[in-house]
């Protein structure tokens, strides 16, 4: 089933998703990139319903982009965040609510700080140290309650990470086999290979 | 499952002498699940008041962007800053106008309201999540631990508490009722209204 977590470090947040699509029992595909950059210092995992989660990312990236072009600069990870709630807790009371759960995490430029959004189909968003979505976090939240540290350098972020998805794929029956790792820190937004 | 204690959380308030106190813990799960142990639900509206939104944590968030808004207009409307009494109505309003789809919240209001004479009278009221105000002259009660606050408050509250004994009063009160809950918890935070000042203080609670 569909995972996806992230973590803060010292001066970054890294963001991971599994990159299944799947409909039903059937597996459609396995190389699903599941995490958007939507600005240029800021990422968000989208999971839920297939079809609700890349329309309304594709939505939130082009919103962004719009706003990046009108004000000549980007949304802050914390403002963002706001608008991209406020666009879930209206869509939440509208006749066709979207189904989409998402983390963002973004690296504030002007403040220098890592940030991490928990946000649910609901609208609820929750500013976290570490964060999980879907059956994954039954299992990473209480490993990390463990072993994240804020102050963590990136290795030590990624050798956590490393453990989640172990950890995952050790207890979870219907776990998933290949993730999508991306890191956003003051350079910008880079993937990396576990 | 009901909606109302999806993602858990409770709020209190309660009377002292020239001052009121309003607590809530900081737990926001998702069931059973907890995702944050800083989850703010009490906000300031003015220096005076204070309001507490338990409920659903999506419905926190709106509702409180949306009290911001009617707050400030009715500032600079009325060129005056709002009093409990009317706020407590514009809360009622506001969830009432919701009343065929309601905000899932029932939200917790304390402040210091003034008198004719110039002196200051303590206020608490809340509300169902449609708008049915409930004044109260001891305490009010509101989120998935209402239930073991009430009986806790009923055994600890006394009246004309000063600032400091109130504060210990409301603190032990949420303390030990939200230990009972497996909803609430995680952490708590108070917030003391007194004529020249706001005591703000968060307390370390058992983490389980």
């Amino acid at each position: 089933m569909e995972t996806s977590f992230a973590l803060t470090g010292k001066g970054y947040v890294i963001v991971a998703a599994d990159t299944t699509s799947a409909r039903s029992i059937v597996k459609m595909k396995n190389d699903e990139d599941k995490i958007k950059t939507v600005s240029p210092h800021l990422l968000m995992s989208y999971s839920g319903e297939p079809g609700d989660t890349v329309q309304f990312a594709e939505y939130i990236e082009r919103n962004l982009r719009l706003y990046q072009i009108r004000n000549l600069y980007p949304l802050r990870p914390s403002a963002a965040a706001s608008w991209i709630r406020r666009s879930l807790a209206e869509s939440l009371r509208s006749r066709s609510p979207y189904s989409v759960n998402l983390l963002v995490g973004g690296y504030d430029t002007s403040t220098h700080e890592p940030k991490l959004y928990w946000i649910d189909y609901l609208g609820t968003v929750s500013e976290v140290p570490f964060a999980a979505h879907g059956y994954g976090s039954y299992f990473v939240l209480s490993l990390l309650d463990r072993y994240h540290d804020p102050e963590a350098p990136l290795e030590e972020g990624l050798a956590t990470l490393k453990r989640c998805i172990q950890e995952v794929s050790k207890r979870l029956i219907v776990s998933p086999e290949k993730y999508k790792v991306k890191v956003v820190d003051k350079d910008g937004v880079r993937e990396v290979e576990l | 499952m009901s909606i109302m204690d999806h993602n858990g959380g409770s709020v209190i308030a309660m009377v002292g002498k020239d001052c009121v106190a309003i607590a809530s813990d900081l737990r926001l799960g998702n069931q059973a699940l907890g995702i944050s142990s800083n989850f703010q639900r009490v906000f300031g509206i003015t220096d005076r008041i204070y309001l507490g939104l338990p409920g659903l944590a999506t419905d926190v968030n709106t509702l409180r962007e949306r009290f911001r808004f009617r707050v400030n207009m009715y500032t600079i409307k009325e060129e005056r800053e709002i009093e409990p009494e009317a706020f407590a109505h514009l809360v009622s309003s506001t969830l009432y106008e919701h009343r065929f789809g309601p905000y899932f919240i029932e939200p917790v209001i304390a402040g210091l309201s003034k008198t004719p004479t110039g002196g200051i009278r303590p206020f608490i009221a809340a509300t169902d999540l449609i708008g049915c105000i409930n004044f109260a002259k001891d305490f009010v009660v509101s989120g998935t631990a209402s239930s073991k606050l009430f009986g806790v408050a009923e055994g600890l509250w006394e009246p004309d508490l000063e600032p400091e004994d109130l504060f210990e009063t409301i603190s032990q009160t949420l303390l030990n009722a939200v230990d009972r809950d497996a909803f609430s918890g995680w952490g708590a935070v108070v917030h003391v209204i007194t004529k020249d000042k706001v005591i703000t203080r968060k307390l370390k609670a058992r983490m389980d």
